[in-house]
């Protein structure tokens, strides 16, 4: 018999779960939802979903026992996936409501957008907009989840944050929105992550994560 | 202006899909399910179903609607109407709508914007605000599809949802909506310039220039729309509909109402429409 992939989101009691779980279903996955060491350590694949505050995901996955259960996965080289607050909660800290430590998995920060007025338009935070995606020199997207994308390819973000790595080498896509042009995924080993929600991004997101669950 | 989001607006009693016809009361378009799919398919970029009657011995329709959606459709769901606290936004987000939209609880509470948005994150919690003009020129906030009157004034309470921690509004005309003669300009102008969260226009669109007038000259961050889109499907799937359905649309064919005011039109065309006028949208 055919063994299903096991796929692990990590629930750290916030954000919606439920879509990142429907898209691995639609794709004919059963994940599990889990806070679960064992679980969490036993998958082939782990993804980390969030919406919400960096400095509660923080808190809640420490209390949960979760971060050390998650460095040793990646650890483990096996396939990661973090979606928009799990994106950031990769990074060194964010300046989220003063400061606030996050994994340390990538050297960087995570800085919040300023609305401003240009020409008469506001920016407006938070992002709540489809967005275009591009390749950038740094990493090629053959070797990622993106290789199923075209360069421009629209992906729905919605955040008030974004990454700004310490390092160009990890960057896997950038998008600008006013002013700024931002990291909008990463790619480090065996890890894959992302600003935009794929599971919201309609067929060619669904592509994204079939690619990453391949 | 970033990229504007074209959003479908369904807004549902019980199991159907029904529609407000300016001064004709509601009428049974259909199952939601399927103009979803259809708007889906068709690159709607967002999803907003709005529980029209809200009662609670019909909340479970409304949550079957939900989950039969996010199983095939993944772009973004908000979902509102009589979501009065906590529990209930959690039980329709658990449902599978990805965020919700408060009305007459928020006002009633205005702290309760400040707490969902803590708890859910600001991106989930979107206010939604149904505003009348008045012989004076101003706007105030009504509740329960414009029944109800809130005393407050559209331009403060807006300031103060965003103060609260709002992710974005939904703002309504009720003069407009349903009418087809277009968005009401000056109310939107007037709030997407005071508040820096996105703002949704809604009610009035009739015809494709309604689109970047309100984009170019009411500042509107994103757009929602209904009886243009559904008029629209149910006239070129007819013949669907009326196997599947219990929708009554035989008034649409009647010409008895002022159907002329709106001219049905779909996503595709749409956003062309919207590209063409120089306005960026995903395609």
């Amino acid at each position: 018999m055919n063994s299903r992939k096991k796929i692990a989101i990590i629930d750290y009691q916030l954000g919606n779960l439920f879509s990142v779980k429907q898209a691995c279903a639609y794709l004919g996955e059963d994940p599990v939802i889990t806070t679960n060491k064992e679980e969490i350590l036993g998958a082939d694949y782990v993804i980390l979903p969030g919406v919400g505050a960096f400095g509660d995901a923080m808190h809640n996955l420490e209390s949960l026992d979760l971060v050390k259960p998650i460095k040793e996965f990646i650890a483990s080289g096996k396939p990661f996936m973090g979606v928009c607050l799990g994106l950031q909660l990769l990074f060194t800290e964010s300046e989220e409501f003063g400061r606030s430590k996050g994994l340390n998995l990538i050297e960087g920060v995570v800085k919040k957008f300023q609305s401003s007025y240009t020409n008469g338009n506001a920016l407006k935070v938070p992002q709540i907009e489809w967005n275009q995606i591009y390749e950038t020199s740094n990493n090629s997207w053959q070797q990622s989840p993106l290789k199923v994308c075209e360069r421009g390819d629209y992906m729905y973000f919605v955040h008030s944050y974004y990454v700004a790595p310490q390092e160009d080498q990890y960057i896997l896509s950038t998008t600008k929105y006013g002013e700024y042009t931002y990291c909008s995924s990463v790619i480090k080993n065996n890890i894959f992550a992302c600003q935009f929600h794929p599971e919201k991004s309609g067929k060619i997101g669904l592509e994204i994560y079939k690619k990453f669950l391949k | 202006m970033g990229n504007i989001r074209v959003i479908a607006r369904l807004d549902i009693k019980g199991p159907n899909l029904v529609k407000g016809i300016h001064l004709e009361g509601l009428r049974v378009l259909g199952k939601p399910e399927d103009f979803a799919q259809y708007y889906y398919e068709q690159g709607a970029d967002e999803l907003m179903y709005v529980d029209v009657v809200a009662s609670l011995y019909e909340r479970n329709s409304l949550h079957d609607i939900i989950s039969k959606t996010a199983k095939r459709i993944f772009i973004p769901l908000t979902v509102g109407g009589g979501i009065r606290s906590i529990d209930d936004i959690k039980s329709v987000l658990r449902a599978g709508a990805d965020k919700v939209s408060l009305n007459t609880a928020a006002i009633k509470n205005p702290a309760f914007i400040r707490e969902a948005s803590r708890k859910f994150g600001s991106s989930t919690i979107v206010v939604a605000i149904e505003a009348i003009r008045q012989l004076d020129g101003t706007y105030l906030a009504y509740t329960d599809n414009g029944r109800e009157h809130s005393g407050l004034e559209v331009l403060a309470w807006v300031k103060q949802v965003e103060e609260l921690g709002a992710g974005e509004i939904v703002l309504t005309s009720v003069d407009r909506e349903g009418t087809g003669k277009g968005y009401d300009i000056e109310l939107t102008k007037m709030v997407a310039t005071a508040v820096s969260i996105p703002v949704i226009a809604h009610g009035g669109a009739g015809k494709l220039e309604h689109f970047q007038e309100v984009i170019k000259d009411g500042k509107a961050d994103a757009i929602a729309m209904a009886s243009i889109l559904h008029y629209d499907f149910i006239t070129h799937h007819q013949s669907d509909m009326e196997s599947r359905t219990e929708g009554n649309v035989s008034f649409l064919k009647s010409g008895r109402f002022s159907f002329n005011q709106i001219r049905p039109n779909n996503l595709k065309s749409i956003k062309k429409q919207l590209l063409n006028d120089g306005i960026f949208c995903r395609p």
